[in-house]
C-alpha cells in the first residue's frame, strides 16, 4: 500500500471556507449566504474579504433557498450554507423546486453531515441526506473526504454549471490526500490497486477504510480502494472494472444504509454484475450524543467494522 | 393593428382562462378570474419588459414571479395576449407534452417564466433574490411578484418578509390577490389572520398599500405608489382587494371555483357574461 501521511488533522468545513474564499477571490459572482451559523461554516475570511458579497438570511432557511435561487437566476453563484439536517431535510420541497426543478446554479454548502457532528445528539445529526438529495434529478452530490479534497470540491463546484450538494462534517479528522489535486466531479478516485475486494468509500469513512485496507494487508488480503467523492453522477464504469476485477465489494458511509451510496451500487450491480456486496452503514437507527470517535465505533462504522465486512464478503465470493 | 383598451383586454383574457380550463376539465379559474385586472395592466402598461427583450436572467428590464403558480390559467392567458407565445398554445393547458404545464415550469421553453412555483409560499424569497441581484448588478428595474393571501399563511412568506426589510430590498413590488378565499373556505375562517394582513406588512417593516384589484384607476395609483417607495429602504406589497371568480357571476366571492373547471355548460353560461373582445384562441 501507499504511505498516507496524514497531514494534521482539520476539519473537513474548514476545507470548505477556504475552498470558498478561493472561489470568491477568482470569480466575483461567488455569493455566500448563511443561516446564523457562520462560525460552523468557517465563512469568516471569505465575509471579511467579501462582505458585499455575503447576506445573513437569519434563522429561515427555507427563504434563504428562495433567495439564494433568485440571485443565481440573475448570474451570480450562491453557496448557501447550514448543517446538513437544515439544508435538506428541512428544505427539501424547497430545494425541490426552487433549485432542482427551476435548474437554478446554487451550491448547497452542507456541514456537520452524520454522526461525527458528534454531541448535540440525533436532532442534527442527518443520516438522510445522501438519499434525499441524490433522488433530485439532475441534483450533483459531492462527498468528499477531507479538509484538502473538500476545498477542491468547493471550487469545481464553483465552476461547475448547476445545482450541487456539498457533504462535509464538523470534527477533525486526517487530512491525507495530496494539497493540489483537481477535484473531477463524476470521477471515482482509485486510491489503492488490488485484487481480493473492492471497498467503496465516501466521507470520513475513507480514512477509515484506509485504516481497514492497512490492517488487512497484514493478513495478504489485497484490497482496491476507492474514494467515492462524487456520489451522484455516479462513476459507474470505474466501479464495475473494478468489481470485474474483484468479484466482490464493501461499501462503507456515515449515513443510513437505506437510500445512501450503498443503496446506489447495489442497484448498479444488481443490474449489471451482481456480486456479493456488504454494507458498512447505519443500520435504521437514528444518532446520539457522543464523540465522533464512540458514535463511529458504536454506529459500525469504524476501521474494525470495515475488516469485518470485507472478511465477509471475501467469504461469500 | 386595433388598439385595445385594458377592460377590454381583461375581458379577452377572462375568456381565455374560461375556455382553457373547460377544455383541460381541471385548473384554477377562481384566483385566475380574480387577478386578472392587475396582471393585465402590469404586463400592457406597468413592465419594462416585452416579448422581443424577455430574457430569464432579466438582465436590464422588470422581471416578474408568480408565486402562487396555480393562477397559472391568468399568467398564461395574459403572456399569450402580449405576444409571449402563440395564442394556439392556450388550448393544450396541462395536456401531455404541452407548454402549459398545470403549474408553472421553466423547462419547456416559455418565455417570461422565471421560475417554477405551485408548492405555495416559495416565489417571495426568489423574487428578493432576484432584486438583490440588481442591486448588486446596479440594474435600475423592478421585481414583481404575485403572491395570493391564502399563499400567506405559509411561513416562508413572513421569513421573506422579515429577510426583505432588514436588507432594505426596496427594488421589489410584491402584490397579493386579496380575494378572501381559499380552496376550504374563507381566508378569515381557515387562518383567521387576513382582517389584518395590511398591519402585519406594516409591521414587519414594508411599505404596505390597499387597492381596488378591479379598478384600472386603483391598479395604477398603487404601483405609481410603489414604484415612488424606491429609496424607501423598504419593500412594497400592493393588497389588491379582489373578487374570487370575478367576472362570473355564479363564481364570485365564492371557495367553490378555486380550482374547479366548469362543466360545457357552465363555460357556455360564463362566456355569455363576457365580452369577445380580441377574438377567441
Amino acid at each position: 500500500m501507499k504511505d498516507y501521511i496524514n497531514q494534521g488533522n482539520i476539519d473537513t468545513r474548514s476545507g470548505f471556507g477556504a475552498g470558498l474564499l478561493e472561489a470568491g477571490q477568482k470569480n466575483g459572482n461567488v455569493v455566500a449566504l448563511c443561516a446564523d451559523l457562520v462560525g460552523s461554516l468557517k465563512m469568516a475570511s471569505f465575509i471579511k474579504e467579501f462582505p458585499e458579497r455575503f447576506f445573513q438570511c437569519g434563522i429561515a432557511e427555507a427563504n434563504m433557498v428562495g433567495v439564494a435561487a433568485g440571485m443565481a437566476l440573475s448570474g451570480k453563484i450562491p453557496f448557501i450554507g447550514s448543517f446538513a439536517n437544515f439544508v435538506t431535510a428541512r428544505v427539501f420541497d424547497q430545494v425541490r423546486q426552487s433549485i432542482a426543478y427551476s435548474e437554478c446554479n446554487v451550491k448547497i454548502a452542507a456541514s456537520h453531515a452524520g454522526v461525527t457532528l458528534g454531541e448535540d445528539g440525533a436532532t442534527h445529526q442527518t443520516l438522510e441526506d445522501i438519499g434525499m438529495m441524490r433522488m433530485l434529478p439532475g441534483m450533483v452530490v459531492l462527498s468528499p473526504c477531507d479538509y484538502n479534497q473538500t476545498k477542491a470540491a468547493t471550487l469545481a463546484a464553483a465552476e461547475y454549471e448547476g445545482p450541487v450538494y456539498l457533504r462535509f462534517g464538523r470534527p477533525s479528522m486526517p487530512n491525507f490526500t495530496p494539497v493540489d489535486d483537481k477535484f473531477e466531479i463524476g470521477k471515482a478516485i482509485k486510491m489503492e490497486e488490488g485484487s481480493d475486494v473492492t471497498i467503496l468509500a465516501t466521507g470520513h469513512l475513507v480514512w477509515q477504510s484506509v485504516l481497514a485496507a492497512q490492517a488487512l494487508e497484514s493478513e495478504g488480503v489485497s484490497i482496491e480502494l476507492i474514494n467515492i467523492a462524487t456520489i451522484k453522477p455516479l462513476d459507474e464504469d470505474s466501479i464495475l472494472e473494478s468489481v470485474a476485477k474483484t468479484h466482490c465489494c464493501v461499501v462503507a458511509e456515515e449515513h443510513e444504509m437505506y437510500g445512501g451510496l450503498g443503496e446506489m451500487i447495489a442497484g448498479l450491480l444488481a443490474r449489471r454484475d451482481p456480486v456479493p456486496m456488504e454494507q458498512v452503514a447505519v443500520n435504521d437507527r437514528f444518532g446520539q450524543s457522543g464523540t465522533p470517535v464512540q458514535l463511529l465505533e458504536a454506529y459500525g462504522l469504524d476501521a474494525p467494522h470495515i475488516v469485518e465486512a470485507v472478511r465477509k464478503v471475501i467469504h461469500r465470493k | 393593428m386595433k388598439e385595445y383598451t385594458l377592460p377590454e383586454i381583461a375581458s379577452q383574457i377572462r375568456r381565455d382562462i374560461i375556455r382553457m380550463v373547460t377544455t383541460a376539465k381541471s385548473g384554477h379559474p377562481g384566483g385566475s378570474l380574480s387577478s386578472t385586472d392587475f396582471l393585465t395592466y402590469l404586463f400592457f402598461q406597468e413592465m419594462d419588459q416585452t416579448p422581443e427583450t424577455w430574457r430569464r436572467d432579466g438582465k436590464g428590464q422588470d422581471m416578474f414571479f408568480l408565486s402562487a403558480g396555480h393562477l397559472a390559467p391568468v399568467l398564461y392567458a395574459v403572456l399569450a395576449r402580449r405576444g409571449y407565445f402563440p395564442l394556439s398554445e392556450l388550448g393544450t393547458l396541462r395536456e401531455y407534452g404541452s407548454m402549459l404545464q398545470g403549474h408553472p415550469s421553466v423547462r419547456n421553453g416559455m418565455k417570461g417564466i422565471e421560475q417554477a412555483a405551485g408548492s405555495l409560499g416559495q416565489g417571495l424569497s426568489v423574487a428578493l433574490g432576484a432584486a438583490l441581484a440588481k442591486k448588486m448588478n446596479n440594474d435600475g428595474h423592478t421585481v414583481f411578484c404575485l403572491t395570493g393571501d391564502g399563499e400567506s399563511e405559509e411561513g416562508q412568506i413572513w421569513e421573506a418578509a422579515h429577510f426583505g426589510a432588514h436588507h432594505g430590498i426596496d427594488n421589489l413590488i410584491a402584490f397579493t390577490d386579496y380575494n378572501g378565499q381559499q380552496i376550504d373556505g374563507t381566508t378569515q375562517d381557515i387562518a383567521g389572520f387576513h382582517k389584518d394582513l395590511r398591519e402585519k406588512w406594516l409591521s414587519f417593516g414594508w411599505n404596505c398599500f390597499e387597492a381596488d384589484g378591479h379598478d384600472f384607476d386603483s391598479i395604477k395609483l398603487a404601483f405609481g405608489k410603489g414604484k415612488e417607495a424606491r429609496g424607501s429602504g423598504k419593500p412594497v406589497m400592493i393588497l389588491f382587494r379582489t373578487v374570487m371568480g370575478k367576472g362570473v357571476d355564479f363564481m364570485e366571492g365564492t371557495n367553490k371555483w378555486h380550482g374547479k373547471a366548469p362543466s360545457e355548460e357552465q363555460c357556455t353560461a360564463a362566456l355569455g357574461q363576457l365580452k369577445e373582445t380580441m377574438g377567441d384562441y
